[in-house]
């Protein structure tokens, strides 16, 4: 009672070699497929090498391509020769030449031998398998496949569309339920022969033939119908990446191999020395009763898989470019930009890092240059604050700047006066927080020393660019968590809205503000609107200004800060 | 893209590789070992001048990483580079006197040579002070990246210029043959790079790191690309059109993910900045043989006279490529 293999050899002769003679030392059977485009010269070097062992033997060679019939009839063949010429197989295990066994082969004789009558071959309807490729799943059953995939790809794809046009249909047999499942199984003598001396082979065989991949379906459709007795796994581990290729293994895999405790594993690079010195030397921990655990291998390409489809969200680089709308974020963090703010409240950066406890920057993108947190002239990852290089590619500077400082989010300031270039960027971020007090740029005009005629054609300026500012704000396909107020609404409640901001920041921190940021003198700022207005400039964004004179207004008095419990 | 821009195209590679043969004839073979090379050798083709005392550690790094064989053109060093390459096995040799520039800064010489003798095999076109780094560089040989590429039918493999530097003056600490430099020029920028794509030729435009940074702040059009294309499966109709920023035909350049993913990358770490440097640079502006009139020299002469200080606080040290990896400059994408 034991285990043969059947080896599909297509290429990596002297490892098959090895795996081939180590089996067959341990007492099992190989009987060994080579495929027919390996050169004769090849072949019949390795076919001598092999010849002096007993328990090996050489089927009926085909010429095999991938997703094809020629790999089902390869191992039919060489299945039929397996159990006549060796009697005492019970169980026969499919594997190919850059198959690696993990464990002792006594392992596995035992592992079988305590369950004779298990098939193990992965076997699931079309509707619950997620790791087609080209999208054909139910599909490869019910149409025709003449051309191949991998030369002829666009008659492959043009001939696939022109039959669903059509709608053209193949009848699957009576009595066949489609499965699919991993091409490496190891089923019972008694199972494969009814498999394989049924009277209606040549009629199951014809409609293979025409199935794509049929050897992911072949032996998985019909187990069903001779065996209730099927644990549909694969014994042999073998991960698929996105374009359904197998993963290879390493001689960096060794541990994670070992501990996987599965019995053979699939594929593994030929150069790999150490794997194949390490698994195919004389073994020494035989005997324990492990069941397989891939677990933590299949997390490691699973992420793999991830990585190439998904990516790091927010990540620009050498080798992820997403196009315009793909990838999922913009930016790889959350963060907050506050707009008017440090124009009304005087020291407001001061006063929000203590309110948030977190990386608050001035005017990132003022024309004087980016005003890094504590005055830095260069930031995380070696940005520089210089205005010139900055500009040169202001969304680019942002992204960076939030994939650098992962961790920790940051808040900066933002208005009229800086580049506008990052707009678009920002309105349609997820992970933006915009709050906008509009106008309050007039504040900062309005205490400067310029000449009236100046502030007025600056006011001009600015209230046209922070216009379009807001209109990308509030188009429709913006994303960002935007807040706005007209400078004259935020006054009257102040609090309330920088608490809604900062609870959003922080979610944890329960505490109440204790203490609102000291708002600027605005003595004489509805009259200085007033003039901008009589000046024929209509200041609108502030919102309905006071015009009367505010003076006695205890809301502006600049001795007391505003202390609110 | 339309018919006739791609006949363009074709036509500008067609003229690229006339012009690498006739450039080539200004080669003369001093050692030809090519009949060495076997099947899946990965080959590396480097030109260099007056790059003696680098030698001997480059060699050793790429051997240490699987190359192969060499292709060395040597544009008329006068300090034994060649001496030195001469009898070595794995080196094939061949020296030129004729103007570097003309030869659009080695482009066209390299094109002619890969032609000749790299056509079907893994080549990598460096410097002899860019030192590749790919994932898993410490656990697997070159052999292993090439071979999974071919696997994933991939042709070519990209690895931007990471730029390092010392802390504290470039000349600081002298280099000696043989060391690493990667242990005295330890330090790098992390996030300071600058993406865009060429519609042309669709390759990413990269710029950044510490030149942009120091030396071309007020000018950052004009900082150097860092965007690199080494490692590709030649095919003898391939050429490379700017150094190695680019090719033709153009889907080798398509060496990033636009859905969202991200592709395999590498890096070449770029240590110009050893006390080499200073000396080098002096010469340079005299031979004045460097793209764009050597602006870049210029640009460092001019700099580099009071200010040498490339370090800042915020410079990462280099410890492996897996930092590399998890900082976002390159990445294993689907290999595991």
């Amino acid at each position: 009672m034991s285990v043969g293999f059947v080896m599909l050899v297509h290429e990596t002769l002297n490892r098959a070699e090895q795996v081939a003679r180590h089996l067959a030392a341990h007492g099992c059977p190989v009987v060994i497929h080579v495929d027919k485009r390996v050169s004769q010269d090849a072949y019949i070097s390795f076919f001598e090498s092999l010849s002096d062992i007993e328990n090996i033997k050489f089927s009926n060679r085909h010429t095999c391509e991938w997703g094809t019939w020629s790999l089902v009839a390869a191992s039919q063949d060489a299945s039929e020769m397996m159990l006549n010429s060796f009697p005492e197989v019970r169980h026969v295990y499919l594997s190919s030449g850059s198959c690696l066994p993990l464990r002792p082969v006594d392992d596995l004789i035992h592992y079988l031998a305590d369950r004779p009558m298990t098939n193990f071959i992965e076997s699931v309807t079309t509707e619950d398998v997620p790791w087609t490729v080209g999208g054909l799943d139910f599909e490869r059953f019910t149409l025709r496949f003449p051309f191949s995939w991998k030369r002829q790809r666009k008659l492959f794809d043009r001939y696939v569309k022109l039959q669903r046009r059509v709608g053209f249909k193949r009848k699957i047999p009576d009595g066949l339920v489609p499965h699919m499942g991993s091409q490496w199984w190891c089923l019972t003598r008694q199972t494969l022969n009814a498999i394989l001396t049924d009277p209606d082979r040549k009629a199951h065989d014809a409609y293979f033939k025409k199935v794509w991949i049929p050897d992911e379906s072949y032996y998985q459709t019909l187990v069903r119908l001779y065996s209730n007795n099927i644990e549909s796994r694969s014994l042999t581990l073998s991960k698929f990446d996105y374009q359904g290729k197998p993963h290879t293994f390493y001689d960096d895999h060794l541990q994670l191999l070992r501990r996987s405790d599965c019995f053979v594993a699939r594929k593994i690079w030929n150069k790999a020395d150490r794997l194949y010195d390490t698994f195919l030397s004389p073994q020494t921990n035989s005997m324990k009763r492990a069941e397989p655990n891939p677990g933590k291998i299949d997390r490691i390409f699973s992420k793999a898989v991830e990585r190439r489809t998904e990516g790091r969200a927010g990540l620009y680089m050498q080798s992820r470019q997403p196009g315009p709308g793909k990838g999922h974020n913009k930016t790889c963090a959350p963060y907050s930009i506050f707009e008017g703010f440090s124009d009304l409240f005087e020291d407001f950066d001061d006063w929000l890092s203590q309110a948030v406890g977190e990386r608050v920057h001035g005017h990132l993108f003022a024309p004087e240059g980016a005003e890094f947190s504590g005055d830095q002239k260069i930031f995380s990852g070696a940005m520089s604050h210089h205005a010139t290089l900055r500009d040169y590619n202001p969304c680019g500077f942002l992204t960076n700047l939030i994939w650098n400082t992962r961790g920790e989010r940051q808040c900066f300031m933002y208005g009229p006066r800086d580049n506008q270039e990052i707009n678009w960027l920002i309105a349609t971020d997820d992970n933006a927080q915009i709050s906008v007090i509009s106008g309050a740029w007039a504040v900062t005009l309005f205490r400067s020393n310029l000449d009236f005629s100046e502030i007025r054609r600056e006011a001009a300026r600015l209230q046209k660019i922070e216009t379009q500012h807001l209109e990308v704000l509030r188009s429709r396909h913006a994303k960002a968590r935007v807040r706005i107020w007209t400078m004259a609404d935020f006054i009257e409640s102040r609090l309330e809205p920088l608490q809604a901001i900062i609870d959003e920041i922080s979610p944890r921190n329960v505490r109440r503000l204790a203490q609102a940021p000291r708002m600027r003198d605005l003595t004489g700022f509805g009259q200085f609107l007033q003039n901008l207005k009589n000046q024929g400039m209509h200041p609108h964004l502030m919102g309905d200004f006071p015009m009367v004179s505010d003076i006695e207004s205890p809301l502006y008095d600049r001795k007391k800060p505003y202390l609110v419990k | 893209m339309s018919r006739l821009k791609q006949y363009r195209l074709r036509l500008r590679r067609k003229q690229r590789l006339i012009r690498a043969y006739r450039k080539s004839r200004q080669l003369t073979c001093l050692q030809n070992n090519t009949t060495a090379i076997q099947k899946d050798d990965v080959l590396l083709v480097c030109t260099l001048r007056n790059e003696r005392i680098r030698l001997p550690y480059f060699m050793k790094y790429y051997r240490d990483l699987g190359v192969k064989h060499f292709l060395f053109i040597d544009n008329d060093s006068d300090d034994g580079s060649r001496e030195y390459l001469i009898g070595e096995k794995d080196v094939s040799l061949w020296h030129t006197a004729a103007s570097y520039k003309k030869a659009l800064y080695g482009v066209h010489w390299m094109n002619g040579l890969a032609r000749k003798y790299c056509h079907n095999h893994w080549t990598l076109t460096v410097d002899v002070d860019e030192f590749f780094v790919f994932p898993f560089c410490d656990t697997r040989p070159i052999l292993a990246l090439t071979d999974w590429l071919d696997n994933s039918g991939v042709q070519s493999f990209s690895a931007m210029l990471i730029d390092m530097y010392p802390k504290g003056p470039i000349d600081a600490q002298p280099y000696q043959e043989g060391m690493d430099p990667m242990k005295i020029a330890q330090w790098f920028d992390s996030g300071n790079y600058m993406l865009s794509t060429n519609a042309e030729y669709q390759n990413l435009w990269i710029q950044g790191g510490p030149r942009a940074r120091v030396f071309f702040n007020d000018d950052p059009v004009n900082a150097p690309s860092l965007n690199k294309i080494p490692l590709v499966k030649w095919h003898k109709d391939y050429v490379y059109m700017h150094s190695t920023h680019m090719l033709l035909p153009r889907r080798l350049n398509h060496v990033y993910a636009t859905e969202g993913g991200e592709k395999a990358s590498g890096a070449l770490l770029h240590t110009k900045f050893l006390s080499t440097f200073v000396q080098k640079t002096e010469e340079e502006l005299k031979r004045r043989q460097h793209y764009a009139g050597s602006r870049e020299y210029l640009a460092y002469h001019n700099r580099l006279q009071d200010d040498p200080e490339l370090w800042c606080n915020w410079s990462e040290k280099y410890i492996n490529w897996r930092q590399l990896e998890i900082l976002g400059l390159i990445s294993k994408g689907n290999w595991a």
